[in-house]
């Protein structure tokens, strides 16, 4: 590992912002948008990070019945990050493994959410078991 | 002509043209939709463009709606453009994974409505 990669990510601010409503969806996802243009991200990544919120996000209002969405502006190392962590106390992600290879969706819907998110952030994680709710963590660094 | 939320629906050289220029939450995006294919009944155009310049985000909802309402208006004998995709938004769709194959897509808004107005001359002649 690179010594700036072994650096421990900073903290620098942090939000918490329901997800009750398709607005807040909006608010979440837009909010995402401003912190990375304060870090100083480039369109793509802005894109990346905002599209992604946007989907761990919804997916917690459609598919978690709501939750809470937390952001971050992160620096590690010098280098600028955003972080998302969204929580619900939904029924969990019934077959993640499925789910993450995309193509898979229980509304009927493009099943892309999950699986286009991961591929647009730099760091990704889900947890979620059978009735203990779904948290998803996605972190975006600034391109050096 | 047409006002759904902030989204106006307007008619340009027999062709109707969608500016989005605010993001768009879930049941605008799809009100939008039904908008839009009324006014095609409405006013019987061949052409849809789309003008998505504003959209400074498209996640796999309103990729959705987007693509659906080119099918949908291909149903309706109409012919649909999307214009103006910011390169970072079409970055990110194609690395979602996105299958874009069916959509038609041009640089801007005169190059939209000259590709749409050469269909509906031909239409028109036959
Ligand atoms: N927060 C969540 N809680 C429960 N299930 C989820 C959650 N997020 C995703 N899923 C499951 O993973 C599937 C894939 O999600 P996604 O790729 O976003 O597709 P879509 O939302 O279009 O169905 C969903 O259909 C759903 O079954
Ligand atoms: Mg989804």
């Amino acid at each position: 590992m690179a010594p700036t990669e072994a650096a421990e990510a900073k903290v620098l601010t942090r939000e918490a912002l329901p997800v009750r409503s398709e607005d807040d969806v909006v608010l979440v996802r837009r909010r995402a948008r401003e912190l990375a243009q304060r870090r100083g991200f480039d369109g793509f990544a802005q894109a990346a990070i905002t599209t992604a919120t946007s989907e761990i996000v919804r997916n917690a209002l459609v598919h978690g019945g709501g939750g809470e969405a937390t952001l971050e502006e992160l620096d590690r190392g010098g280098r600028a990050g955003v972080r998302l962590t969204c929580r619900d106390e939904g029924p969990g992600v019934l077959d993640l493994e499925r789910a993450l290879r995309g193509g898979f969706s229980v509304t009927g819907t493009l099943g892309l959410g999950l699986s286009g998110a991961r591929r647009l952030v730099d760091e990704f994680e889900v947890r979620s078991a059978p009735g203990a709710g779904t948290t998803v963590v996605l972190t975006k660094w600034a391109r050096r | 002509m047409r006002q759904t939320g902030q989204v106006p629906i307007l008619r340009v050289a027999g062709v109707l043209l969608v500016a989005i220029q605010v993001d768009l939450g879930d049941t605008v995006a799809t009100a939008l939709q039904e908008d839009v294919l009324e006014a095609i009944a409405r006013t019987g155009s061949t052409g849809l463009l789309i003008d998505v310049t504003g959209l400074e985000m498209v996640d796999s909802f309103v990729a959705r709606v987007l693509v659906d309402t080119g099918r949908m208006a291909r149903l309706m004998g109409t012919e649909t453009v999307i214009v103006g995709l910011r390169p970072e938004v079409a970055g990110t769709l194609v690395r979602m994974g996105f299958d874009v194959s069916e959509v038609q897509a041009a640089l801007d808004i005169d190059e939209g409505l000259e590709r749409l107005g050469c269909k509906v001359v031909r239409r028109g002649a036959d």
